[in-house]
C-alpha cells in the first residue's frame, strides 16, 4: 500500500513546458473526435470511481446504520450478529488514530533526516542509490511486514515496555499488567506503520529539499554558517509545506493500513491510552479479522465503516493535494 | 572564533576557529566501544541492543561535551546534528536489514524446487509439504488481468491530461483526483468492488473480482507516471509532426507515445510491483483454495478460487498462530520470500529499463 508514487520519485522538469494541449494540427479529423472522446473518457473515469465508492459504500451503509441498536459513533463494540445488532465505531477510530499517530512521531523525524541525508550529507555519487535503498522499504508487502512484527519485532520489544513503564513517568507508557508484555499493542503496531511510510515522506522530502535554490544555500555557506545553520535558515523555511505534506500523505497510508496492524495488534474493543499494552482494533484491521464470518448485516457493518475509513483518508490525502498544489502555484 | 571556512586549514591559525582534530572522533568512537565492553562484562549490563543504545549515547554525550569546549557551542550543535541525520539513514536502513534477514533466514529453510511446483491440495495443514504452486498462478494472472485494464485507461487518462486537458477545470479536477485517488486504502477498493461488483451486480467472489480491485490500486500509479514521461516529450516533436500535416491523433499514437514508451513500461511495472503484495482486498474478493485454478472468471462454487501469494501467506499465519516454528509458518516465510523476490525483480527491471531508455528529444 504504502508505495512512494512516481510523481514523487521522478524530478519535475525545471520549468512549465508550454501548454500543449492548445498546440493542433492544421484541421480536426473524424479520428481525432473519436480519439479525444476515449482519452476524456479515460479521465473521467478517474473521477467516476471515486464517486461509486463514495456512492456504493454510503447505499450499503444506510441499512447497517438503521438495524444498529446502538450509536454509531459512541458505540465501542463490534456485535452486528447479535439478535440486536449493536456496533459502533469508537474503538476502530480510537485505535486507528492512535496507531497512525505514533507512526508519525517515529516517522517524520526519521524521514526528514534521511531526506537531509541523502541531499546534503551523502556524497553525491551514491545519494541516488541511497535513495533506492529507503524506497525498497516501500517494496515489501503489508503483510509480510505483519508477519515480521508479530514474530521478531514484538518478542524483542518487552525490554522496552518495561524500561519506559519504570523510567518515563507519564501514564501513556504505564504498564498495569502482571503477566510479562507480549507487545500486540497499538505502540509496536505504531513502529511497523512508521517503518511502513518512511518512503513517502522520506522521498516527497527529499523532492521538496533539492528545489531549494542554489544560491541560497551557497550564500549561507559563504557566509560562515555550519552546515546545520545552513539547513535551519536555508533549506527547512523552504522545504517546511512540503513537508507538511509528506507527513499528511504519510498520515493517509498509516490510517489506511490493514494486514500489519491486523496481524501485530491483539484485537480488542477497548478504549485505553496505555498505548504499551496488548489490544486495539483499527477500522482496516477490524474489517481483514472479520470479513470472513460476518453474515448480511455483518458486511453491512463493515462497509458502513469502510465508509468512515475512506471519509477520513479521503479528507487527510485532500488537505495534503490542497497543500502541494498551492505550493506549486506560489 | 565563529568564522570556520573549509579551508580554514590554509589560512593563518589566528583566522580559523579552533577545530577537533581528525582522528579524536574516530578515537573517541573506539576508546567508548573498548570502555563499554569492559562496563558489560563486569556490571549487570547485558544485551546487544542496550550495548548499541548505551555507545551511542555515550558517544553523543561526549562529542558534544569536547567539541562544546574546544570548538564552541557553534560547532558543536552540528557535530550533533550531523550525528542525527546519519543515525536517521541507519535507523531506515535497519528496519530493511532486518526484515530482508529474517524473510531469508526463515524461507530459505522451505525453499526448493518442489515447493514452487506443488499446490496444498491434499497437504495437512499442521504437517511439512505442500507448496505455493497454486499461489504464483493466481498472483502473476491477477496481477496481468488487474495490469491489462489499467494499463491502456491508465495510459489513456494521462493523454488526455497532457494533451488534451492542458488547464481546463475538468483536467485539473481529474488531476487532482488521480492524487486523491493514491491514497485510498487498499481494504477500502476491496469494500468497494465487493459492494459494486458482488453485493450489487450479483456475481460471485473470484480472482478477477481480486484484478477489478488491483486495478482500482493501480489506475492513478499508472497516470500520475505516464502524465510525467508526457510532459518530458519535446514540443518540437509534436509541432514537427502537426507541420507535416499529421493529425494530432496520429501524431500522439505515432510520435508521442512511442517516444515516451520505455518511461511509461517502467511506471506499469512499477504498479504491477506495487499492487502485487496487495494482500486485504484479495481477502475480501477472492479468499483462499489449496488447489490449483488457471482460470481467474471461475467462482465461489465446488472450490474453485483462485488463490494468490499473499492471501497464501495470511491463511498459513492463521494456521502458525502461536507457534513461530510450525510448517504453517516456515510455508508463509517461503511465500513471503517468494513474493519479496518477484517484487524486487519487477522494481529491478524497471529500474532497467528507465536506465536504457530515457526520453530521447
Amino acid at each position: 500500500m504504502s508505495g512512494p508514487t512516481i510523481s514523487a520519485a521522478t524530478t519535475p522538469s525545471p520549468e512549465p513546458l508550454p501548454d500543449v494541449s492548445d498546440i493542433s494540427g492544421s484541421a480536426v479529423r473524424p479520428g481525432d473526435r473519436v480519439f479525444r472522446g476515449v482519452s476524456i473518457t479515460a479521465g473521467a473515469l478517474v473521477l467516476i470511481v471515486m464517486v461509486a465508492i463514495a456512492a456504493f459504500l454510503i447505499y450499503r451503509t444506510i441499512p447497517a446504520l438503521q438495524k444498529d441498536t446502538g450509536n454509531f459513533f459512541t458505540t465501542k463494540v463490534w456485535l452486528p450478529e447479535e439478535a440486536r445488532p449493536l456496533f459502533g465505531i469508537a474503538a476502530l477510530l480510537f485505535h486507528t488514530l492512535v496507531t497512525a499517530i505514533l507512526a508519525m512521531i517515529f516517522a517524520v523525524p526519521v524521514a526528514l533526516g534521511i531526506a537531509l541525508f541523502i541531499t546534503y550529507y551523502a556524497p553525491r555519487r551514491i545519494s541516488q542509490g541511497l535513495g533506492y535503498l529507503v524506497d525498497l522499504l516501500a517494496a515489501v508487502p503489508s503483510v509480510i511486514y505483519g508477519l515480521w512484527g508479530i514474530f521478531f519485532l514484538a518478542p524483542h520489544m518487552g525490554g522496552l515496555t518495561l524500561f519506559l513503564d519504570r523510567w518515563v513517568p507519564i501514564p501513556l507508557f504505564n504498564y498495569r499488567l502482571t503477566n510479562a508484555p507480549n507487545n500486540l499493542s497499538d505502540f509496536t503496531a505504531g513502529i511497523v506503520l512508521a517503518i511502513m511510510i518512511l518512503p513517502i515522506i522520506s522521498s516527497i522530502s527529499r523532492e521538496v529539499f533539492r528545489q531549494v535554490p542554489r544560491d541560497q544555500v551557497e550564500a549561507a555557506l559563504a557566509i560562515g554558517a555550519t552546515r546545520w545553520e545552513m539547513i535551519r535558515t536555508a533549506v527547512l523555511p523552504f522545504g517546511r509545506s512540503g513537508v507538511v505534506s509528506a507527513s499528511i500523505l504519510g498520515l493517509g497510508r498509516a490510517l489506511g493500513e490493514t494486514l500489519a496492524v491486523a496481524i501485530i495488534l491483539a484485537p480488542a474493543y477497548t478504549i485505553s491510552f496505555h498505548v504499551t499494552e496488548a489490544g486495539g482494533i483499527t477500522f482496516a484491521s477490524n474489517i481483514a479479522l472479520k470479513y470472513s464470518e460476518a453474515s448480511d448485516i455483518g458486511i453491512d457493518a463493515l462497509l458502513a465503516s469502510g465508509l468512515c475509513l475512506f471519509v477520513i483518508t479521503l479528507l487527510v490525502n485532500f488537505s495534503a493535494q490542497l497543500l502541494i498544489r498551492r505550493r506549486k502555484e506560489a | 572564533m565563529a568564522t570556520t571556512l573549509e579551508t580554514s586549514r590554509q589560512q593563518p591559525q589566528t583566522l580559523a576557529g579552533r577545530r577537533l582534530p581528525t582522528w579524536s572522533l574516530p578515537a573517541l568512537a573506539a576508546g567508548i566501544v573498548l570502555l563499554s565492553l569492559g562496563l558489560f562484562a563486569v556490571t549487570g549490563l547485558a544485551g546487544v541492543a542496550d550495548f548499541v543504545v548505551f555507545v551511542l549515547l555515550a558517544y553523543l554525550v561526549l562529542q558534544t561535551a569536547i567539541s562544546f569546549s574546544v570548538e564552541g557551542r557553534r560547532q558543536a550543535v552540528n557535530r550533533l546534528f550531523s550525528a542525527f541525520v546519519y543515525g536517521c539513514f541507519g535507523l531506515a536502513a535497519l528496519p530493511l536489514v532486518l526484515v530482508l534477514w529474517y524473510t531469508v533466514k526463515k524461507g530459505l529453510g522451505v525453499m526448493s524446487v518442489k515447493f514452487l511446483t506443488v499446490s496444498m491440495f491434499r497437504v495437512n495443514p499442521d504437517k511439512p509439504g505442500g507448496g505455493i504452486y497454486h499461489a504464483i498462478i493466481g498472483t502473476v494472472e491477477q496481477a496481468l488481468l488487474a495490469t491489462l485494464i489499467a494499463a491502456p485507461l491508465g495510459v489513456l487518462a494521462a493523454v488526455y491530461l497532457v494533451e488534451y486537458g492542458g488547464r481546463r477545470p475538468f483536467a485539473r479536477a481529474v488531476s487532482f483526483f488521480v492524487d486523491v485517488m493514491t491514497g485510498v486504502p487498499s481494504i477500502v477498493a476491496g469494500l468497494f468492488i465487493y459492494a459494486f461488483w458482488i453485493l450489487a451486480l450479483g456475481f460471485q467472489k473470484s480472482g478477477f473480482a481480486g484484478a477489478l480491485a488491483l486495478f482500482i490500486l493501480m489506475l492513478p500509479v499508472v497516470i500520475r507516471s505516464t502524465e510525467e514521461m508526457l510532459k518530458l516529450v519535446p514540443n518540437e516533436l509534436r509541432e514537427a509532426s502537426y507541420a507535416l500535416g499529421v493529425p494530432k491523433w496520429r501524431t500522439i499514437l505515432r510520435i508521442v507515445l512511442p517516444t515516451a514508451m520505455a518511461g511509461i513500461v517502467t511506471g506499469i511495472t512499477l504498479g504491477v510491483a506495487r499492487i502485487m503484495g496487495e494482500t486485504a482486498p484479495l481477502l475480501l474478493l477472492v479468499g483462499t483454495n489449496s488447489r490449483i485454478q488457471t482460470n481467474p472468471f471461475a467462482g465461489q462454487d465446488a472450490q474453485r478460487l483462485q488463490e494468490a501469494l499473499p492471501t497464501y501467506i495470511f491463511e498459513q499465519f492463521r494456521d502458525a498462530v502461536g507457534n513461530p516454528d510450525s510448517p504453517a509458518a516456515q510455508r508463509a516465510w517461503g511465500a513471503a520470500l517468494t513474493l519479496i523476490i518477484l517484487i524486487m525483480l519487477l522494481t529491478g527491471l524497471a529500474r532497467l529499463i528507465a536506465r536504457f531508455a530515457r526520453v530521447r528529444g
